[in-house]
């Protein structure tokens, strides 16, 4: 029976022949990890279900990102739970503050997700790793608990929508601009306990860095997963991060889908989420007149390297507008000592930016940059509901770093073309 | 399993950031985080939602985050019942998984009004109006769905998977 991408991995760690949408199915994990805020409730859980040890220590990893360095004594509270199983279990994968990042970015780079497998996180972006070619998924702590004492998960199969993207991407426009279009589209639960498959000649024009920043906001849509076809340039982003032996799967040329919607790209331009949902999405050039208090470039979505050097592109040069404030932290300790070699902090440090230490920082509004009543932020994150980065009454416009950066120069909306010359063809 | 209480309704699209804001993820007490449940959405909406009454939502509940922190705090105002359009996915599991339960059923939204006296039959998915006397009919609770709750939520089916009692799931359920 032909299937799609999705269901070749699932069916292969099902142990059976062939799936179906809606089938209920019994699913092998190859890895599992919780971070920071979703490890302790797991780690209660997990000791309800009168389990000695997890399934196996080397596929299970814990990653704080979220609330480190300890914000106050109730967040250290809650790391040290998990701190303390860690070393009463001695599990090797254990990334705390200095050697940790944010854990979708982290755990890639670190090579424990590979394409073809089955892959789950107590976080709902774990959907991220899409771009590798595996089906990777987000779950609640208690499922967590679960996949970390049996090394299995239950799994209803996702019905696959194939989106194509055709042409030539403009300057400024990125993997961001392409997603965020497609939510704008389909709404954010257009994708609900789906599955969204990318394809498509322009898909090979992205760098692997934009291909994540697609899968990563998959579950904007309400999709279980969002997965790519891994490609030359995704097995050779792999080939020397792989801890363990991988299966390439592909969709059959005739495998069912539920939909295929195609997107000619380029007539794409940069576009924002305005507030209060990532499906509120319009051009930048259409947002109109909006003061920015805060920009932010960071976060499992943008803060790689690409990223980092899209803003300081736009930056080199300038200087953060006297009213606005600009955050900029990169998604790793890698991305990090890149960025420091590049000169890329340099450029944001002779900007006014601060620089910060990698964490998931001000995305979720808990510290770092948390916004005051009627603030606006342009974030590069993913998210933009009432009270996310701060006030209920502060508002956040999701954007590509360069429009972030924009931002930052003008101390309004902007799109980059207003402050620096457009990139040449790559 | 029927469940009777007094209805609130919200909108669509409630994400998981107005249900409990990151910023009070720091303890995993139900008690603590009830306190802030919805504060974002309606301030006081938390205190006038008394224990056993039940919420009504449009599409797509519970949408964003994966935190489980979400379903405890609602579970700690000790709201009965969640009846919505639909859920988001994560949402949905972790509702089953911590024993909060969940009822789809559209009509249910277009109809009931804050204030409504509801019974739900969490099998059946029927919802009944006592206050005005109308029966909505809701999706069914899906076979597996069933076991789990049988089994005692993601806890009990662990346990009885480990113990080789067979719970396991069949196509199409
Ligand atoms: S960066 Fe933001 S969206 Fe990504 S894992 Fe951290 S809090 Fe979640």
């Amino acid at each position: 029976m032909s299937m799609t991408l999705t269901e070749k991995i699932l069916a292969a760690h099902a142990d059976t022949a062939s799936v179906r949408p809606g089938d209920l199915v019994d699913c092998r994990v190859d890895f599992a990890f919780a971070n920071d805020i979703t490890a302790p409730l797991a780690i209660q859980e997990f000791r309800k279900m009168g389990v000695e040890r997890v399934f196996d220590p080397d596929r299970v990893a814990f990653v704080f990102d979220h609330y480190v360095p300890n914000k106050d004594i109730a967040s250290a509270q809650q790391c040290q739970i998990t701190r303390d199983f860690v070393r009463a279990h001695d599990l090797p994968h254990f990334y705390d503050i200095g050697r940790s990042g944010i854990a979708h970015v982290l755990l890639a780079e670190e090579g424990f997700v590979l394409p073809g497998d089955v892959f789950v996180g107590a976080d709902s972006h774990t959907c991220n790793h899409g771009a590798l070619g595996a089906f990777a998924t987000g779950v609640g702590s208690s499922d967590l608990a679960a996949a970390m004492a049996l090394g299995r998960l239950w799994l209803r199969v996702p019905e696959t929508v194939r989106y194509v993207f055709r042409g030539r991407l403009r300057p400024w426009v990125t993997g961001k601009d392409l997603v965020l279009t497609i939510i704008g589209d389909i709404g954010v639960d257009g994708a609900r306990y789906g599955a969204m498959e990318f394809a498509g000649e322009a898909l090979a024009q992205l760098t692997m860095d934009e291909r994540f920043s697609i899968t990563n906001m998959a579950v904007e849509a309400g999709a279980k997963n969002g997965i790519m076809e891994p490609d030359d340039a995704a097995l050779e982003w792999v080939r020397p991060r792989a801890r363990r032996p991988y299966t390439v799967y592909r969709s059959d040329p005739d495998a069912r889908y539920a939909d295929v919607r195609t997107y000619d790209v380029g007539g794409l331009e940069p576009v924002v989420a305005t507030p209060f949902s990532p499906g509120n999405v319009l051009p930048v050039r259409e947002a109109g007149q909006v003061q920015v208090d805060q920009c932010f470039i960071g976060t499992c979505t943008n803060g790689r390297i690409e990223d980092l050097r899209m803003a300081a592109r736009v930056l080199a040069g300038h200087k953060v507008h006297r009213h606005t404030r600009l955050l900029v932290i990169p998604a790793s300790p890698a991305i990090y000592r890149q960025a420091l070699e590049e000169g890329l902090i340099q450029v944001f440090m002779d900007a006014g930016a601060a620089v910060s230490t990698s964490t998931c920082g001000p995305c979720i509004g808990g510290h770092m940059g948390v916004l005051a009543q009627g603030e606006v932020c342009v974030s590069t994150s993913s998210r933009n509901f009432v009270g996310r980065m701060g006030h209920r009454e502060s508002r956040v416009y999701l954007a590509n770093a360069g429009v972030a950066a924009a931002a930052a120069v003008l101390g309004r909306l902007a799109h980059p073309d207003e402050v620096a010359p457009a990139p040449g063809p790559a | 399993m029927a469940m009777r209480g007094r209805a609130h309704k919200l909108g669509h699209h409630v994400d998981t950031d107005v249900i409990i804001p990151a910023r009070y993820l720091v303890t995993t007490d139900p008690a603590e985080l009830a306190k802030h449940c919805f504060e974002d959405l309606d301030p006081t909406l938390c205190t006038r939602i008394a224990p056993g009454d039940v919420i009504v939502a449009g599409e797509n509940f519970g949408q964003g985050s994966s935190r489980e922190h979400a379903p405890i705090a609602i579970k700690g105002l000790g709201v009965a019942c969640i009846v919505a359009i639909s859920f988001a996915r994560i949402f949905y599991r972790n509702a089953f998984n911590l024993g909060l339960p969940i009822v789809e059923c559209p009509e249910a939204y277009e109809q009931v009004r804050d204030g409504h006296e509801l019974e739900v039959d969490l099998e059946s998915g029927r919802v009944r109006n006592l206050t005005t006397g109308e029966v909505y009919a809701g999706r069914p609770l899906p076979e597996f769905m069933r076991r789990l709750v049988g089994a005692g939520g993601i806890v009990g089916y662990v346990r009885a998977t480990l113990q080789g009692r067979d719970v396991s799931a069949k196509r199409g359920g």
